[in-house]
């Protein structure tokens, strides 16, 4: 068995990036200051010194450019890895992502295919406001034809970004800021294993805590404090939100009896509708035992002052009080 | 009229061949749109087929384009089955693209196209995409990108173009102006008198061309591809050109007068080269009559064809979402 290394969320980006380009010409990167600079967030630091100017290609301000040029590099037979400097700026890509990338294998009548990968820093936490911290997978899950990535720690950033860039379809792989820094565990052997499958991040009995990114490390943390108060939580880390893998998220409260959903983005339209409408259309609507409840951002955008930051978004003691009302009903 | 001198009887009698192929495609459909035979809507490039003819003339097999809404005329002077076409606009899952696209979105990718695109400058980036792509993979290969006059002032338009340029793209632009964007004069859109002036805000070449001429576009488009080729980067080519029929299958013409029409269709590209090519000895007047004729009963074989496939089911529809 190979050893386990324990290195950085960040790292463990860089080091999937390193992987495919190493063993795969086609793939290559592209995206705002990701070359000298190393990009935003420090992830591809060295990548240019190794590879050169065309496989790490840094480009202009042009977020329309960056993913279709991205997606016609794709449709001949690239398979490139775009950054969109936040993910805030996918909001100036939408038709190349949502209107292209997404549609043309299907619309082309499955001739064409668009290997591309989008990554994107995400999330709130850094005080960078409004425009730089938002969430936005909601935006995209109601889209067919992209999958949705939001690794919650190291070894699964490697992981899961080892399976896009392998995956014939558009990827968007959102990584948290907040986790850049953290470490985990990551071992060297190749990562395999296609896009769609949810982690049990934590067993427990009495209640399912289901959440992605950033919230997952708040909702284990939140699983020690309420074990202290004899509650048993199980946390299910969604991984991809495209697609989704339903049947563990039923499997789990179909045990449990209780489901609360947790995510950053707001609560109107945000995808944990979509999860809670999952387990109530499901044979686990017999098995709940009290209603099941989502906890979000709340409905603004993200403000500045820290305090009025993180008090917008969950926090690891809202998760404790919500899973304690759902048990206490 | 661009140096007909240049041509040989073959080239000249496919020049024309493909120009009256796209013609009698679209006024085929133009036909079966109104009998109630064909659903949906379509953008015909009737009077425009010089720009779509001369340009894809000038590549090589192996080359690429990307199209537009207005994109049968690309499509086959690229090369397509006009039978797979035209099974595509009846929604047949004998089409190009299982009637799942219709007629803003056939590509054939196996012929070099990377498909017509119904956002309005959404190929843009798309085509200097693969022509970084052609570039880093050292190929000689070349795309040829087809907009409108209303694409060009789309923010993808700007930031493709000067992607290009910084990169020394193969990729030549082609902005096919047929004077409106929907009811919009281009004269209304933009305060320059020429689009390709555009081009000096790049750093690389602009012309504005007689796009009804097909030699000329031809000659044009050739340079541009040497120079794509060549590695010196892209071109942009304005073709001054006019659709005869409306934007859509929605359009009144309330916007342009019966005497601007008329205007235009004395200038109509095949007539045009057709006279050209027969004063030039390339072929006679028979010939050219021929020609004209024997594209109108292959279209209509072709609709014969067409309409015998078999239309798609929704079984398992959700599954061709992913690759």
């Amino acid at each position: 068995m190979p050893e386990a290394r324990s290195i950085t969320y960040g790292e463990a980006i860089r080091e999937a990036l390193d992987d495919a380009m190493a063993s795969d010409e086609s793939v290559f990167l592209m995206g705002e200051d990701i070359g000298v600079y190393g990009g935003a967030f420090g992830v591809t630091t060295g990548l240019l010194e190794k590879y050169g100017e065309d496989r790490v290609r840094d480009t202009p301000i042009s977020e329309i450019g960056i993913v279709g040029i991205a997606v016609g590099a794709a449709l001949v037979g690239m398979r490139p890895v775009a950054e969109m400097q936040f993910s805030d700026f996918t909001a100036n890509a939408m038709d190349q992502l949502c209107n292209q990338a997404a549609k043309l294998h299907f619309m082309y009548g499955g001739k064409a295919q668009v290997p591309l990968v989008l990554r994107a820093p995400t999330g709130s936490g850094t005080g960078a406001a409004a425009q730089h911290s938002q969430s936005i997978e909601s935006w995209l899950a109601n889209v067919p034809g992209l999958k949705i990535v939001m690794p919650s720690n190291a070894a699964d950033a490697k992981g899961l970004l080892t399976a896009a860039i392998a995956d014939p379809n558009p990827v968007v792989f959102l990584e948290h800021k907040l986790l850049y820094k953290t470490k985990g565990e990551v071992r060297n052997e190749s990562y395999g294993g296609g896009l769609g499958r949810a982690a049990v991040a934590h067993e427990g009995r009495d209640i399912s805590i289901v959440c992605w990114s950033a919230m997952v490390s708040k909702a284990l943390a939140a699983a020690g404090s309420l074990k202290d108060q004899g509650i048993d939580a199980e946390v299910i880390d969604v991984r991809t939100l495209r697609p989704l893998d339903r049947s563990t998220i039923i499997g789990s409260v179909s045990k449990t009896g209780r489901l609360l959903v947790v995510h950053e983005s707001p609560l109107t339209g945000g995808f944990g509708g979509e999860i809670a409408a999952t387990v109530t259309e499901s044979d686990a609507f017999d098995f709940l035992e009290a209603p099941v409840k989502r906890l979000a951002g709340l409905e603004t955008p993200i403000p500045y002052n820290p305090e009025l930051e993180k008090g917008v978004v969950p926090q690891e003691e809202d998760i404790v009080k919500a899973a304690v009302e759902i048990m206490t009903g | 009229m661009g140096d007909v001198g240049q041509l040989n009887r073959a080239e000249a009698i496919e020049l024309l061949t493909t120009m009256w192929t796209i013609r009698r495609f679209e006024e085929a459909v133009d036909d079966l749109f109104a009998r109630g035979l064909l659903h949906g809507t379509m953008h015909l490039s009737i009077g425009q087929e010089a720009s779509a003819t001369g340009a894809i003339a000038a590549l090589d097999q192996g080359d690429y384009i990307t199209s537009t809404h207005r994109g049968h005329g690309h499509c086959i002077a690229k090369g397509a089955d006009v039978t797979l076409m035209l099974a595509e606009l009846l929604g047949k899952e004998s089409g190009y693209c299982r009637g799942r696209g219709g007629s803003m979105h056939i590509a054939d990718l196996d012929a070099g196209n990377l498909g017509a695109n119904g956002i309005v400058a959404g190929s843009i980036p798309i085509a200097a995409g693969a022509a970084l792509a052609l570039k880093q993979r050292g190929s000689d290969r070349v795309v040829v990108c087809f907009f409108g006059d209303g694409a060009a002032n789309e923010g993808a338009f700007h930031e493709a173009l000067n992607m290009a340029a910084i990169w020394k793209l193969p990729v030549i632009f082609i902005c096919e102006n047929n004077h409106y964007g929907m009811s919009m004069a281009w004269t209304k859109a933009v305060a320059i008198d020429r689009l390709s002036r555009r081009a000096d805000a790049y750093g690389f070449p602009g012309v504005t061309i007689d796009g009804n001429d097909v030699i000329a576009v031809k000659e044009e488009a050739g340079r541009a591809v040497e120079r794509a080729r060549s590695g010196e980067g892209p071109t942009l080519i304005e073709c001054l050109t006019y659709r005869h029929k409306g934007h859509s299958k929605s359009d009144q013409n309330l916007y342009r007068t019966r005497e601007e029409i008329k205007e235009w269709r004395d200038k109509d590209p095949t007539q045009r080269f057709a006279r050209v090519a027969i004063d030039a000895g390339l072929f006679d007047a028979a010939t050219a009559d021929r020609i004209a004729e024997e594209a109108k009963h292959t279209i209509s074989r072709a609709i014969e064809e067409a309409r015998s496939g078999p239309d798609p089911t929704l079984v398992g529809i959700e599954n061709e979402t992913y690759a």
